[in-house]
């Protein structure tokens, strides 16, 4: 499992008051709240908060494709006034294209930026194990390989802001387990800034430096917590475990089981 | 368990093996019986009398004849089998057609030829034939690529450009849904070229269906499709030949098929309001001169050539749409 050791420079990430609604059935839904946050260059922050609070709509906004009502988000101090190739977001749903095989699908960044670079292409196939199926069609893979495609899929354009949605939310848990070291490897390797939105404390606390709290929707910043941990993590470490236990809390679970 | 299981072994292949082997000959004798049925044809044709004075009677069996050797060659290198009973079936139909008519002439002439009428008609009148399908085909490629072409452009347009939906769509209600044959008329007083008239409402005729489809086909993408492409930065050149049609194929490949039907249509009304050639042209010219046999020959011909436009297009749509699960086989 070899990928390109290119390094991108990690982009630094900034939300000033970020509000943001819908309008639905003639109604405004207020879905984020007076968000700020920053991610300094190259740390991973997990976010966590209720379903349907507003999550995947913060990504949204930082990837650009959504412009929020209120306020500014900067990547590096100039403002983000629509998608780009270096923030990169991997969707909750694979979302493939049924007329590409698995190869067409990983390199479809290459074919919008007019780049060629078949071997890393190859690199993040295996990088997600499916250098096997780089033929196969969409409809022939399971939910889980879909998902491990759109990773290779996002990874492929060496982002230097990777927001990820859920990304290991249809794996099994064993694949899980693979997938969430080989996240955290090319995290390492590649450097650069990662969010990651999911609803697994554990995982959150296995991969990120960081962990934003929000609450229900309207997304509000609840806690920010610094995880302090050692590089090389343990489920079983009681510090991981005592941080598991307040951030259950904060997300309203009084009691541990 | 192993008792059980041996009972059932026992008991299960005995009539699937006898089915098996009943079947088995028929499978194989079939396609050894298609070509001996055209031979037989073959010889009626040539030894029985004909009732009356036919042209090409023995050229027909020897064409009978023909067809029956080349039929015993491929049931040899066993090419034959699944189109065995259509081989035989055809023969049959061949034979008695053959003895009904030009044997005993049961059905009223001139309006119901013999095969040896037909026959006669190819032989004689394959020049015109050819340069009809010709000129058919050539007023068919214009008109119905330039309607696909068109259509699957202002579909495009209509499913993309809100502004181009503003302007065009009304045009498109009022046009649209009127049969294009009844322009004829008007195209013929307003365009001094009769093809050129012919070959603008065969583009009408095939480009409305394939607009409104591409339309419909482009505007049901799932908009999360844009999303992933406009996350890596592409712009709306990318997001239309690269996710909006693509992913409209299925529904545009829907228009192509109604368009080539309808300019099939339009093709052939033009050739006998006004367009002087083609097999439409032909068609009506043989009725003039109640050359029953010629109208038979061109309606042929004619339905060859549609069927084989339809192959091709399926096939085109088969190699486009080889990413589907499954699809209709022509
Ligand atoms: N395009 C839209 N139009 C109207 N409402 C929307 C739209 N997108 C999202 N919403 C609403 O915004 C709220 C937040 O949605 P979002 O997808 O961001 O939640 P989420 O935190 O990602 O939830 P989950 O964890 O279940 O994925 C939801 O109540 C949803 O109904
Ligand atoms: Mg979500």
């Amino acid at each position: 499992m070899v990928i390109s050791p290119s390094r991108t420079t990690p982009l630094a990430l900034r939300l000033e008051h970020v509000s943001h609604a819908f309008h639905s059935d003639g109604a405004i839904v207020p879905v984020i709240d007076n968000v700020s946050l920053q991610a300094a260059p190259g740390e991973f922050v997990a976010l966590l908060g209720p379903s349907g609070c507003g999550k995947s709509t913060l990504l949204r906004l930082i990837a650009g494709l959504e412009a929020p009502k209120e306020g500014a988000i900067y990547g590096d101090d100039s403002p983000v006034t629509g998608p780009g190739p270096d923030r990169i977001i991997m969707f909750q749903d694979p979302t493939l294209y049924p007329w590409r095989r698995v190869r067409g699908n990983v390199a479809l960044g290459h074919d919008i930026n007019g780049r060629a670079d078949d071997e890393a292409v190859t690199a993040a196939l295996k990088l997600v194990d499916l250098l096997d199926f780089e033929r196969a069609w969409p409809h022939q893979l399971s939910g889980g390989m879909a998902q491990r495609v759109a990773l290779a899929r996002a990874l492929v354009n060496d982002p230097r802001l990777l927001l990820l949605d859920e990304p290991l939310g249809k794996l099994d848990s064993l694949t899980r387990l693979t997938m969430q070291t080989e996240i955290l490897r090319v995290w390492r390797e590649k450097q650069f800034t990662a969010l990651m939105v999911t609803h697994d404390v554990e995982e959150a606390l296995l991969l990120a430096t960081r962990i934003v709290v929000f609450s229900p929707r309207p997304a509000r910043i609840l806690a920010d917590i610094p995880v302090s941990l050692p590089e090389r993590r343990h489920r079983d470490d009681p510090k991981l475990l005592s941080l598991r236990k307040d951030i259950l809390a904060q997300l309203g679970h009084r009691e541990d089981w | 368990m192993s008792q059980r299981l041996a009972s059932s072994v026992r008991f299960a292949p005995s009539p699937n093996v006898t089915t098996v082997r009943r079947a088995f000959p028929l499978a194989q004798t079939l396609p050894w019986l298609a070509g001996p049925v055209w031979l037989v044809a073959a010889l009626v044709t040539w030894r029985a009398p004909d009732a009356d004075d036919f042209p090409a009677t023995n050229d027909l069996a020897v064409l009978f004849a023909a067809l029956g050797v080349v039929l015993l060659v491929a049931a040899a290198g066993r090419r034959l089998s699944a189109r065995a009973p259509w081989a035989i079936a055809l023969g049959v139909g061949f034979g008695l057609w053959e003895v009904a008519q030009a044997k005993l002439l049961w059905l009223p002439r001139p309006f119901f030829g013999t095969p040896q009428d037909l026959l006669d008609v190819f032989q004689s009148d394959w020049r015109k034939l050819g340069d009809s399908l010709l000129h058919s085909l050539a007023l068919l490629a214009i008109g119905y690529l330039g309607g696909a072409t068109l259509g699957i452009a202002v579909g495009a347009g209509l499913g993309r450009s809100p502004r181009f939906r503003y302007w065009v769509r009304p045009i498109m209600r009022l046009i649209g849904p009127l049969p294009p044959v009844a322009l004829l008329p008007l195209a013929f007083v307003l365009i001094p070229s009769s093809r050129v008239a012919g070959d603008a409402l065969m583009a009408l005729a095939a480009g409305f269906p394939v607009a409104v489809l591409t339309w419909s086909g482009i505007a049901a993408v799932d908009p999360a499709y844009y999303d992933v492409a406009r996350t890596m930065g592409a712009k709306q050149r990318f997001l239309l030949f690269h996710v909006a049609l693509p992913a409209a194929t299925p529904q545009i490949f829907v228009g192509l098929f109604m368009g080539l039907g309808a300019s099939f249509s339009m093709l052939v009304v033009a050739e006998m309001l006004g367009v002087k050639s083609g097999l439409g042209f032909y068609l009506q010219w043989a009725q003039g001169w109640a050359a029953y046999p010629n109208m038979y020959a061109a309606l042929l011909v004619m339905s060859l050539m549609c069927s084989a436009l339809m192959t091709v297009l399926f096939k085109l749509r088969d190699h486009l749409l080889n990413w589907q699960k499954d699809g209709l086989k022509w």
